[in-house]
């Protein structure tokens, strides 16, 4: 089982109706490892022969419905505490990713699964907003010295913050990349163009922020668990918001300029295209190719890294080359996160503690 | 050990049992992770090389029923030791599902209990076409008995003494009710026993067979009990829930079963029960009707002779009613 299955499985969920049971094994497992597993179930029902399959596959498949059915609606019940912690701050709320496209009622929230709630506010914002959390029963874990720094001082997001009662975390940002990264945007733009959401007191990105947060996000990443779930997220994105507006595709590339951030968006289009077919315009690839500075080598590397790492990492589906390629990405996500000097000092500290620390976790 | 080749055909034409096979067989097919090994309706394939972690699979699981190769497994579990520089000063295991790790290491010797530990885990986190209740379950005259139960409370040392003495273990730790019929499935897995119970069920029952037996663990000193041979031949038969006793053992204690409150028996399986959350509405109305076709007791004992006689009364139909106080 490769994970070019997997992906046409998901595509194509008719050609999964003669699938033998032993290649149901291996896909269920893949699936799950790839965090698709609920977009898998969703294809096969909405193709119409879920009964028809052998029971085993069904129990499974119904299993992940039922998971993401319930992560939808507790993201949205979550959501709904967030807006009463929030009822005395006037600063604009920003929902993103996961919790986004479940409010705003996206098609890349059908059958996915969802983690934390992520959201974006000003960073003058960030003390009450972090405070009227507090008062809610939200709290950061314990953090040493050195994580307390390591986010506040460089990261775009402050420590993760988990409700004493629910155990559901917020992760509080105010910026999409690190302060030290390389290609960090203005955040103010992000804000300014976000847009209310209807009945709600959060706001979303614009569309093209959207998709252009999603890709900058999924390539920077140093770890890519989730690489394919959310290069299906972008395939969803673009699908949908390029069907309701016809000037979107100009939009989209005018704001990567804007903000900066053309290299991630193109990575994003070029490998939405090779791995999932996104429809994408011709002139649009070309003028972000362009636009994103990469020499004919540089995209030779990053296609023998991200071809590979973005498939799931599962003994089935996987081998010593993405292994490899994981390994790459996992620096290159550090070198965009932060200066050399810094990422030498923070790697070297990490796998010190990691050796040294921790050693009688199990009792 | 390589199988050879005229053993391999039978081997791989038929269901059998797990006794059936030598234990040097076992090994080679758990190293090669060519085992299967079916619990009620669901199979798991295992990998596994450590010597006790065989030998505990040999002897706990000796009815049941295993497949080799089998074409679909409902999880691929593996438990061994860690590759990683910490092998070289503390020795440990680990399970893995799919090769993701959902747990911490454990010391080496904790190998065996963390395989039931890891399938447990398994069944809790992604079997929602049952509501997953932290319960024993047990059958007789075909009615089950579900004993949910806070840790401590004897438990697993009832439903030992019962699944001993004539009643049919479904399910020692997790109770799978199916939210069509409200019918308690059965997994008919090695019983969890911790401590003082360990030498009370050896006391009980001399001839019963047991795993390895762990020291030091979270839980204290802790093993397994082999499920009898009849409860895993009927482990396809589902039982209509009648009774749902909270136990509590309390030392010198006369027995005692007091009807409990159905409402207070409806929030412990709301809050006890793995996925009522994920499950939403049908966790509720799962839950819901589960205890109001059942009688709901409190019961408090210190003798298990007494505990059984009790039991077998309630089977034959006794009842005790809020007006018999």
């Amino acid at each position: 089982m490769s994970g070019r299955q997997l992906i046409d499985a998901i595509r194509h969920p008719q050609s999964l109706r003669e699938l033998s049971l032993k290649r149901w094994d291996s896909l269920l497992r893949v699936a799950r490892r790839a965090n698709l597993i609920g977009r898998l179930a969703g294809g096969v029902r909405q193709a119409g022969f879920f009964d028809e399959l052998p029971v085993q596959v069904q129990m499974h498949l119904n299993s992940a419905e039922v998971l993401t059915t319930h992560q939808r609606v507790a993201i949205e019940w979550e959501t709904r505490h967030l807006a009463k912690a929030f009822e005395s701050l006037d600063a604009p709320v920003v929902l993103l990713k996961g919790a986004a496209y479940a409010c705003a009622g996206l098609v890349a929230a059908n059958g996915r699964l969802f983690g934390d709630v992520d959201i974006l506010v000003p960073r003058a914002e960030l003390t009450r907003t972090e405070a009227a959390l507090m008062l809610q029963g939200w709290a950061s874990g314990h953090n040493d010295a050195y994580d307390e720094r390591y986010y506040r001082q460089w990261m775009h997001e402050i420590p993760p913050m988990t409700h004493r009662g629910r155990g559901t975390v917020v992760d509080l940002h105010h910026n999409i990349l690190p302060l030290t990264a390389r290609s960090s945007p203005d955040a103010g733009r992000l804000l300014a163009a976000s847009q209310p959401l209807p009945g709600s007191r959060f706001r979303v990105l614009c569309p093209a922020d959207m998709v252009i947060h999603s890709a900058t996000h999924l390539f920077h990443e140093s770890e890519l668990q989730n690489g394919l779930r959310d290069l299906f997220d972008l395939d969803a994105l673009l699908g949908e918001f390029s069907a309701k507006s016809a000037g979107f595709w100009e939009e989209l590339v005018a704001r990567a300029r804007t903000l900066g951030l053309e290299l991630p968006l193109y990575l994003a289009c070029r490998y939405a295209v090779a791995l999932l077919g996104t429809e994408i315009p011709r002139p649009t690839l070309e003028t972000l190719e362009k636009a994103s500075g990469l020499g004919a080598l540089s995209v030779r590397w990053l296609d023998a890294v991200y071809l590979r790492a973005l498939m799931p990492d599962h003994p089935l589906s996987s081998d010593g080359a993405m292994a490899l390629a994981r390994l790459a990405v996992y620096l290159r996500g550090h070198y965009l996160r932060m200066p050399f000097a810094l990422l030498t000092a923070h790697l070297s500290r990490k796998l010190f503690m990691r050796l040294f620390r921790n050693t009688s976790r199990a009792t | 050990m390589r199988i050879d080749a005229d053993r391999e055909d039978e081997l791989s034409n038929r269901l059998r049992q797990v006794g059936e096979l030598s234990l040097a067989e076992l090994d080679a097919l758990l190293d090669d992770g060519r085992f299967a090994l079916q619990t009620g309706s669901l199979v798991s394939r295992i990998q596994a090389s450590l010597p006790d972690v065989v030998r505990s699979i040999h002897v706990l699981y000796a009815h049941h029923p295993c497949l080799i190769d089998p074409d679909f497994a409902d999880f691929h579990v593996q438990v061994g030791q860690p590759r990683n520089l910490r092998r070289w000063f503390r020795r440990q295991a680990e399970f893995l599902i799919d090769g993701e790790r959902p747990f911490e290491p454990l010391p080496r010797d904790q190998a065996p209990a963390f395989l039931e530990w890891g399938l447990n885990w398994s069944i809790a986190a992604s079997c929602h076409q049952w509501l997953t209740v932290h319960a024993a379950s047990l059958e007789r005259n075909g009615g089950a008995v579900i004993l949910p139960a806070p840790p401590g409370s004897g438990k697993s040392t009832l439903c030992a003494a019962l699944a001993l003495r004539g009643w049919r273990l479904l399910s020692d730790e997790l109770s799978l009710i199916d939210p069509g019929a409200t019918r308690a499935h059965a997994l008919a897995r090695p019983i969890n026993l911790k401590n003082a119970s360990i030498d009370l069920i050896r006391d009980f029952a001399p001839d019963s067979v047991w795993g390895p037996v762990t020291y030091d663990t979270a839980k204290g000193r802790v093993t397994h009990l082999r499920p009898p041979a009849d409860s895993v031949d009927r482990m396809q038969e589902s039982a209509q829930p009648r009774w749902i006793v909270f136990p509590r053992y309390a030392a010198g204690a006369e027995p005692l079963l007091v009807p409990r409150g159905k409402a207070g028996t409806f929030i412990h399986f709301a809050q006890n029960s793995f996925n009522y959350s994920p499950l939403g509405r049908t966790g509720f109305e799962t839950a819901g009707r589960l205890v109001s076709q059942c009688d709901c007791y409190d019961f408090t004992y210190s003798r298990l002779e007494d505990a059984l006689e009790v039991f077998d009364w309630l089977a034959d139909g006794g009842r005790v009613t809020d007006d018999d106080a």
